[in-house]
């Protein structure tokens, strides 16, 4: 295997960063994706389509506003230098920062589906079972919403991993901090190494068909409410 | 007053608004009957807390639920009811038993009146515990679903037309279950449908609604011989009257019922029962005739000194329903005008009934 | 300096929208760092030809890949010397035609005024977080930028501090944004009309790193388009050679 050090840090870190971003997605996500089933808002139809965002936008877009926004003189910038983190591009931090926002649709759109395809009525039952309100999330929502759990968590997690634009735009491709699989395979490509460019390219094709065999293959045991 | 429920709710919905003020008994069951639309399923959810009545009060044995007034509005999951929904409604990731201990598990010790082995044998769930709900028929289901709302000990049991998917078979599979709950529990319960067979053999109370407004609320019996209500103008307009079994007659295969009041011997076609058991029967009015003397030598059995109540004409204009009193129970007769005439009815008038028929209901 | 960033950003736009379609029109890759002057000299060429010009900017490898794989071509303006040699090798280029149109300068540059001092000594302090260079592995800036670290013996001190753009456009970029303080980019970036447009650059001694020889050739599709041809004339000439020069490229 023509694989050196620096394609196996690639791996590991595009782990490492899919991971973090998917179990910090799940954390933000459910909530969003909670408040989007059962709100009556008015604010509902902006933030599904602030949430929707990253799905059409190109991620050099996402990208350039977050290098232009995470810098010394942007919002988020200047946010983070007076809580005394430092500025996030060219960093872990800020890759996963990134990652969560491109990512984020992927996450909370299946979450939502599974929140609203499971309606009302079992956390009535719920209640008039005396769950209170946090016992019913944890006790009936989220067991029913498993399969879009399982979905949203695949999805960002693949999502993440395939993420090439936005890194390529605030990581500074920095080994073992910001260089991902993604980033390594382009520059694998502009290098001209076209073996190692196939092992980690046909590895991700694998990784990613897998993935999403596991994610279609499942859907049939997905239970459905009520008969 | 602390006995009994006090319900003075108010819900405004575009095109719709439930607004009722009831008070019922603390004990037996209490249909709510109206057709679609009649806001039946509204109040239950109003009661409940599942719906939030924008004004209101409502207190249930002792117990303030609500009082807009002073800005109390308890929590679905503070009030101590059972709710049983149209469709179960089971918890698909939990079995049977699992299923049942949701509730049960949430009940201190001290407040469980009700305990998991009593609510399996009252609804016969004992061969299903381990299933999960996929597995179960309709009628199962339902039983789950009755069973785990018992299991939080309720105070008030909210039935919300617990048959109205279920097919004949699956009804008559649940109905005896209901009935043993309706004897066995001390418990008020309110039982939402639009089936009056089910209002006839389960309810002791009747409430009568009509897009969102109570038209009438009373005793079964009373409310059912009620002239001025619509359920006069049904093509099976008839009463329920509860009786006491007196007696057994081996040879002919007849069951003797004491009515109520007087004493009154209704005989019916029946297998033996104990004695003293109450039973209850249906007597619709198209199956009661008239007579100023009292007959002699008519296959009919069952003869009963009436008196005349009132009167309304019956749909179609040939006939007319007629109210009477035996011995304070009451009865409808439908007859036709003809007929009335003839026989120069008027209130107060004592005459016979003949009841060609009586259905048993239990 | 996003001023700057967005100007490029469109410029394929920009140039398309010039050249229009039909006749006699050239299609040329172009390596970022040669964005600036390209655009200034689309006009001219065609005000002087009559042939249009339409340009494609990237990173030259990519372009390598790109022209290997069929891509339609015509003239490559490179970012180095090495990857057209390397496509003549191949048979991809018409034989003879490759030159040197321009020198590349490097420069050590901050969107900060006065941050920059007039020797690079700035880059011996502790006061910057980031140096932001072009991928070595890839961009001759890159590679030069590596050299200079390495002949002014700062290579291992600031291995630490280096994060790469994949393109000497990228890393531009990074320095623009104020993400990063300090930034090696070449000088027709930053220079325009002989003259530094923001913030504060040391132009890198031509001493301290290999020169960056950027070459031009015709490409294999563009062999029998005179406007290919009239192009690389267009560009060895005099009016063109002033232009790169002003951008701070030598010839």
């Amino acid at each position: 295997m023509p694989l050196g050090p620096a394609d196996l840090a690639a791996i590991w870190l595009t782990l490492k960063l899919a991971t973090l971003t998917t179990l910090l997605l799940l954390l933000l996500g459910t909530p969003i994706a909670w408040w989007l089933a059962h709100t009556r808002s008015r604010l509902k139809a902006p933030v599904s389509a602030l949430v929707a965002l990253p799905l059409v936008l190109p991620p050099t877009v996402i990208g350039f506003y977050l290098l232009v926004g995470m810098g010394p003189n942007g919002p988020i910038g200047q946010l983070t230098q007076s809580l005394g983190l430092g500025l996030l591009p060219f960093s872990f931090a800020g890759l996963v920062v990134g990652s969560m926002i491109y990512s984020l649709p992927f996450v909370v759109q299946p979450l939502h589906n599974a929140f609203v395809a499971m309606g009302t009525r079992p956390l009535e039952v719920a209640a008039t079972l005396r769950a209170g309100p946090w016992d019913r999330f944890f006790t009936v929502a989220l067991p029913l919403a498993r399969p879009g759990l399982f979905s949203a968590g695949v999805l960002g997690f693949a999502h993440t991993v395939g993420e090439f634009g936005v890194v390529l735009m605030i990581g500074g491709n920095i080994p073992e901090k910001t260089r991902v699989v993604s980033v390594q395979i382009y520059d694998r490509v502009e290098a001209l190494e076209y073996a190692q460019a196939h092992w980690l390219a046909g590895g991700m094709l694998a990784f990613s068909f897998l993935i999403l065999l596991a994610l279609y293959s499942s859907r049939r045991l997905r239970p459905a409410w009520g008969n | 007053m602390a006995e009994g429920i006090e319900a003075r709710l108010r819900l405004d919905y575009p095109g719709f608004v439930l607004d009722v003020d009831l008070r019922l008994p603390g004990r037996g069951v209490t249909a709510l009957f109206g057709p679609s639309g009649s806001g039946k399923t509204s109040l239950l959810r109003c009661i409940a807390g599942l719906e939030r009545a924008g004004q209101g009060f409502l207190r249930v044995n002792g117990e303030l639920w609500q009082d807009s007034a002073a800005h109390l509005l308890l929590p679905t999951h503070r009030r101590a009811l059972g709710y049983v929904f149209q469709e179960a409604s089971l918890f698909e990731h939990l079995n049977v038993r699992r299923n049942l201990e949701y509730g049960w598990k949430r009940i201190p010790e001290a407040q469980r009146r009700v305990g998991l082995e009593q609510a399996v044998a009252l609804l016969g769930l004992g061969h299903l515990l381990e299933r999960m709900p996929q597995r179960l028929s309709g009628g199962e289901r339902q039983r789950v679903g009755i069973a785990r709302a018992l299991l939080t000990s309720p105070r008030l049991l909210l039935l919300d037309e617990p048959l109205a998917a279920l097919d004949v078979r699956l009804k008559n599979e649940i109905l005896p279950y209901l009935e043993r709950l309706h004897d066995e529990l001390d418990i008020p319960v309110l039982y939402v449908s639009h089936a009056p067979d089910e209002v006839a053999r389960l309810a002791d109370h009747l409430v009568l609604l009509e897009q969102g407004r109570v038209l009438a609320s009373g005793p079964l019996g009373d409310t059912l011989a009620r002239l001025d209500l619509p359920l006069a103008l049904a093509e099976d307009a008839g009463v329920v009257v509860e009786g006491r079994v007196v007696g057994h007659d081996a040879h002919y295969q007849l069951l003797s019922l004491a009515l109520p009041g007087g004493g009154e011997l209704l005989r019916v076609a029946h297998a033996p029962l104990a004695t003293g058991r109450q039973l209850r029967c249906k007597i619709q009015a198209r199956d009661v005739s008239l007579s100023l003397q009292r007959p002699e030598g008519s296959s009919i059995l069952n003869l009963l000194p009436a008196q005349v109540s009132g009167e309304l004409p019956a749909a179609g204009g040939a006939h007319v329903l007629v109210r009477l009193e035996v011995a304070g129970t009451p009865l409808l007769a439908r007859i036709t005008r003809y007929s009335r005439d003839q026989l120069g009815l008027f209130p107060g008038q004592r005459l016979w009934a003949q009841v060609k028929a009586v259905a048993v209901l239990a | 300096m996003r001023r700057r960033f967005l100007t490029a950003l469109f410029a394929l736009i920009a140039i398309g929208r010039l050249s229009g379609a039909a006749a006699d029109e050239v299609q040329v890759a172009v390596a970022a760092n040669f964005a600036g002057p390209l655009q200034a000299m689309a006009e001219d060429f065609r005000n002087t030809t009559g042939h249009r010009l339409v340009a494609s900017f990237g990173a030259t490898g990519q372009f390598y890949a790109q022209i290997r794989h069929g891509a339609p071509f015509e003239v490559f303006l490179a970012a180095d010397a090495a990857t057209p040699a390397r496509l003549e090798e191949e048979g991809e280029a018409l034989p003879g035609s490759r030159f040197t149109y321009a020198i590349g300068t490097l420069a050590l540059w901050s969107a900060r005024p006065g941050y920059v001092d007039a020797g690079g000594e700035v880059l011996k302090g502790q006061g910057f977080r980031h140096l932001a260079i072009a991928n070595p592995k890839t961009a001759p800036y890159g590679q030069a930028a590596i050299q200079v670290l390495e002949r002014l013996g700062l290579r291992e001190a600031l291995a630490g501090r280096l994060v790469e753009g994949q393109s000497i456009t990228q890393a531009h970029q990074f320095v623009a944004s104020g993400n990063a303080e300090l930034g090696f980019v070449a000088l027709s970036q930053i220079q325009q009309d002989g003259r530094l447009g923001s913030g504060s650059a040391w132009i890198v001694p031509a001493g301290l790193h290999e020169p960056i020889r950027q070459d031009a050739l015709i490409l294999a599709k563009g062999r029998d388009n005179p406007a290919a041809q009239a192009f690389l004339d267009y560009l060895k000439g005099e009016r063109a050679g002033r232009l790169i020069e002003s951008f701070g490229y030598g010839r």
